[in-house]
């Protein structure tokens, strides 16, 4: 069977996390009048428009000016407000990174900064509406939780957790259609990753979108090889679970980390700097976006021109083991 | 606070301001004091804020836009009572929250700016919110015309003309000099008022060392319904120390022994005449 069906079969298809982010934002916000969006002309690929229609007075638009986008919505954090900054992850990450820096974290003023449609969710529209640095260039400012959730279930609690949380967020979703990956109910904390499949034999650590195809690759690795691999969602990048990696490190199992990012500066660097300067001695091998002008294409044709596939995973991991 | 009183806190604070700079050996000295009158009638005859009560929600907010005049906000707020003088002995120091720019380690200070275009969007957000809230305290900035170039700025004059936010005041300490020249040498912004208007502001142009102008214009109100308000103070690099005024160098320099004492005697005649 090809991989691409494999799951299928076995897991509940949810929605695209952006717009479970969107219906728990509305939720949020019939209780919360301190909750506001505010939004760069993005409020249609941000699925914010029902609640721009349902909550007129808690939306603030600024128009297409990414940089008064995170300003404003600083203000309005310092002013009390729950301020959800929305935007392109490209734009928001790249245009408004020293609003970020200096407005939001220096400041501590706790905006939640969205970024939609993140990675490569953009496809064919190319490097421009790409964000492959947002973790490396957020990972280098102090003051910022960083989270990609792998799910429906993670995205809803990350965004409940964000809207109490004290401290500046990054909430960074794509725009596909995503399967829950996990039993709900579980408790989701920030910094705490959850295991979606157990294994031991190989740990497979992924974030956002591509939590997915490391779980397919898992199950292909058992039923074709018998091989047992852990898939391991590390939705925060920053603070990291290091309990969960010291865990890893002790048993020196290989490690394979996989993000719709480049390898500079994401989650794999940020998983082998703890593990190496613990002196782990895990196998380790990271799988993102080359440092490269990106392939084009659509998002999937991209991911899997680098190996970010059911079948590149499967593949690493079998030559990694051999 | 008589208005000769307020007159003479302009001449402590600008022997303030020289004081710890001539200490720090480091500081912006001609910007702090073209700037320095407006703060000195900003904190004592515009702005609802108190030391003791600083994070109290309704009160009026400032946010120093042209952050590396900080010595200016600092000695100002000192004299205010936000914190004592004698911490400003640390200023630019190892480990002191005194640095070249405001930080809200600070009694007094809103938010950390210094890079530039930055306080204005900041106060936007600011100004919306007590707007949402329905609450009637009011927003400054002050912005250095060197920073107008900025993009960030003319997204934010955008933005509080579009949500029509009257609770919202910004002033240019219009000094015409920055660090490499004139204004008009490094990048022309001529025209600022047909240009605000346009934007959809209201706009005042005052004479920046005249207090009882910058009361005025900063204390009766929006300068029109429905607008924010902009005030142009036009003022002049280094004011009050005469081999300082409209001189480049004193962008960010530092007085000499010699010229500590110089200023310092200008300052005391100044003093004296009122």
């Amino acid at each position: 069977m090809e991989l691409d069906k494999l799951a299928e079969m076995d897991l509940r298809m949810g929605k695209a996390n952006q717009e479970i982010f969107a219906e728990t934002l509305e939720k949020l916000a019939a209780k919360d009048r301190d909750i506001v969006a505010v939004t760069s002309d993005s409020r249609g690929s941000g699925k914010l428009v029902p609640f721009g229609q349902k909550f007129p007075q808690q939306i603030v638009e600024v128009g297409i000016a990414e940089q008064n986008l995170v300003g404003v919505a600083a203000g309005l954090a310092s002013a009390g407000k729950k301020a959800f900054a929305v935007s392109p992850a490209c734009f928001l990450t790249a245009r408004a990174l020293e609003q970020i820096k200096n407005d939001v974290a220096y400041s501590d003023n706790p905006v939640k900064l969205v970024g939609i449609s993140a990675g490569v969710s953009y496809g064919a529209l190319g490097t421009t509406h790409h964000s492959l640095h947002d973790f490396a260039a957020l990972r280098a400012i102090n003051n910022l939780i960083i989270v990609a959730p792998a799910d429906n279930f993670e995205t809803e609690q990350a965004v409940l957790l964000a809207s109490q949380s004290s401290s500046p967020v990054y909430l960074r979703f794509g725009k596909k259609a995503m399967p829950f990956l996990s039993e709900e109910n579980q408790k989701f904390e920030f910094g705490k990753a959850r295991i979606v499949r157990e294994g031991s034999d190989l740990t497979i650590i992924a974030n956002g979108e591509t939590v997915y195809p490391a779980w397919k690759a898992a199950k292909a690795l058992d039923e074709r090889h018998g091989i047992s691999a852990k898939v391991v969602s590390m939705h925060t990048i920053k603070p990291l679970d290091t309990q969960l990696l010291d865990g890893l490190a002790a048993k020196r199992k290989p490690i394979i980390t996989v993000e719709e990012h480049m390898v500079n500066g994401g989650l794999g660097e940020a998983c082998a700097s703890y593990l190496f300067q613990k002196g782990a001695r895990n196998r380790f091998q990271i799988m993102g976006i080359p440092d490269e002008y990106t392939v084009t294409g659509s998002q999937m044709e991209i991911l899997g021109h680098y190996g970010i596939s059911p079948e590149g995973i499967l593949a690493r991991a079998e030559q990694l083991l051999k | 606070m008589t208005d000769s009183e307020l007159k003479i806190k302009s001449v402590l604070l600008r022997k303030n301001l020289l004081k710890y700079i001539y200490k720090a050996k480091a500081g912006h000295t001609g910007g702090s004091l073209s700037c320095v009158d407006t703060l000195n009638v900003l904190y004592n005859r515009v702005l609802n804020v108190d030391p003791a009560d600083f994070k109290n929600p309704n009160r009026d907010r400032y946010i120093q836009s042209k952050g590396h005049c900080v010595e200016a906000l600092f000695v100002t707020l000192a004299d205010r009572g936000f914190f004592p003088e004698s911490d400003l002995e640390t200023l630019c120091q190892y480990q002191s929250h005194y640095i070249g720019h405001p930080t809200k380690k600070v009694n007094g200070v809103e938010q950390n700016t210094g890079a530039l275009g930055h306080g204005l969007p900041i106060c936007v957000g600011e100004a919306i919110a007590a707007k949402l809230d329905g609450k009637s305290h009011r927003v400054f900035t002050l912005l250095g015309d060197g920073e107008m170039p900025e993009g960030s700025n003319w997204e934010a004059f955008l933005s509080a003309a579009h949500y029509k936010l009257d609770n919202l005041y910004a002033i240019l300490d219009n000094n015409k000099q920055q660090i490499t020249g004139s204004n008009q040498e490094v990048m022309n912004t001529d025209s600022l008022r047909e240009k605000l208007e346009a934007f959809g502001w209201a706009v005042r142009e005052v004479d920046g060392h005249d207090l009882d102008q910058l009361e005025k214009a900063l204390n009766q109100g929006p300068l029109e319904a429905g607008k924010p308000s902009f005030v142009i103070a036009h003022t002049i690099k280094g004011k009050g120390i005469s081999y300082m005024e409209s001189v480049l160098k004193w962008h960010h320099g530092v007085p000499s022994p010699e010229q500590y004492e110089l200023a310092m005697t200008e300052l005391d005649t100044a003093e004296a005449q009122i």
